[in-house]
């Protein structure tokens, strides 16, 4: 059983810059082809102030803590075992590269289902650009195969 | 003012099988490197019987659908629960559409229901957008 005295848990913020090279990777990773993802004059023509990140990318923003997913250190999860149950986004405005994000993510929640088998891990991440406006916040669960 | 009413159908996008390569370039360029999903030893190390595919390139392939149908910045919400793994030469079809329009804070929203499914008909991820049409 995870130790459920963590719900409430903070984890340190992190800042990462959002860079245009990454997202052309990211793009052409999930075969996206539309320019304003790659190229930053056809993101402007569309009124974006650069490359805007597509939908899932702050996730990506979110992984890029100094530790990978340091959730599974502190819950002494075992990373073979975990699967993702669900994803939210919710968007104030569209971050584009150039943007710098501090993340902020809280153990929002730990249950269990089917006896135990299946044990649930809720993260709720909040996105604040350089201006200190929260542009995104996300939830997600994490499931923990026992 | 859009022509956006309920049951309208967002555009489906069906993509190539899911490939070996497409999960490699997928954990470099999405930083999700939890080797489940390149590693076939860890994998089965784990007790599964191969790599299998990020719940998140799925939901980016949705969120592809989406915008592909409105700009981005309209894009209020967008969520979806991850309903069964998708493994590899799965072909994933994206689909959805409007189920209500609602005021909000003096914008209509589209709520539509959206959805990932396998060739066999298997949804793999289930949820929900809310998209701002006028």
């Amino acid at each position: 059983m995870l130790d459920r005295s963590h719900i409430g848990h903070k984890f340190n913020a992190h800042s990462v810059e959002v860079e245009k090279g990454r997202l052309r990777f990211f793009a052409k990773a999930i075969g996206e082809t539309n320019p304003i993802y790659s190229d930053e004059q056809a993101a402007k023509k569309a009124g974006y102030r650069s490359i805007p990140v597509p939908p899932t990318f702050p996730f990506s923003i979110d992984l890029e803590s100094p530790e990978f997913l340091p959730v599974l250190t502190l819950l002494k999860m075992d990373i073979g075992r975990i699967l993702h149950g669900s994803q939210d986004f919710e968007y104030f405005d569209t971050i584009c590269a150039g943007d710098v994000i501090t993340c902020q993510t809280e153990i929002k929640d730990m249950f269990d289902k089917k006896g135990g088998a299946l044990e649930f891990v809720v993260l709720e991440t909040a996105y604040t650009n350089q201006d200190g406006e929260t542009v995104v916040k996300t939830s997600q669960s994490l499931v923990y195969r026992n | 003012m859009s022509d956006i009413t309920i049951g309208t159908e967002i555009p489906a996008l069906e993509l190539a099988p899911i490939s070996r390569t497409t999960l490699a370039l997928f954990a470099g360029a999405s930083g999700d490197h939890n080797p489940i999903h390149i590693d076939i030893d860890f994998a089965k190390k784990a007790g599964m019987p191969d790599v299998f595919a990020h719940g998140m390139l799925s939901m980016a392939y949705l969120g592809r659908m989406l915008t592909d149908w409105q700009p981005q910045s309209r894009l209020r919400k967008f969520s979806n629960r991850f309903a069964t793994i998708t493994q590899l030469q799965d072909v994933i079809t994206c689909s959805g559409k409007v189920v209500e329009v609602v005021e909000r804070d003096g914008e209509t929203l589209a709520r539509c229901e959206i959805q990932a499914v396998k060739a066999t008909g298997e949804q793999t991820l289930v949820g929900e957008a809310l998209v701002a049409v006028s």
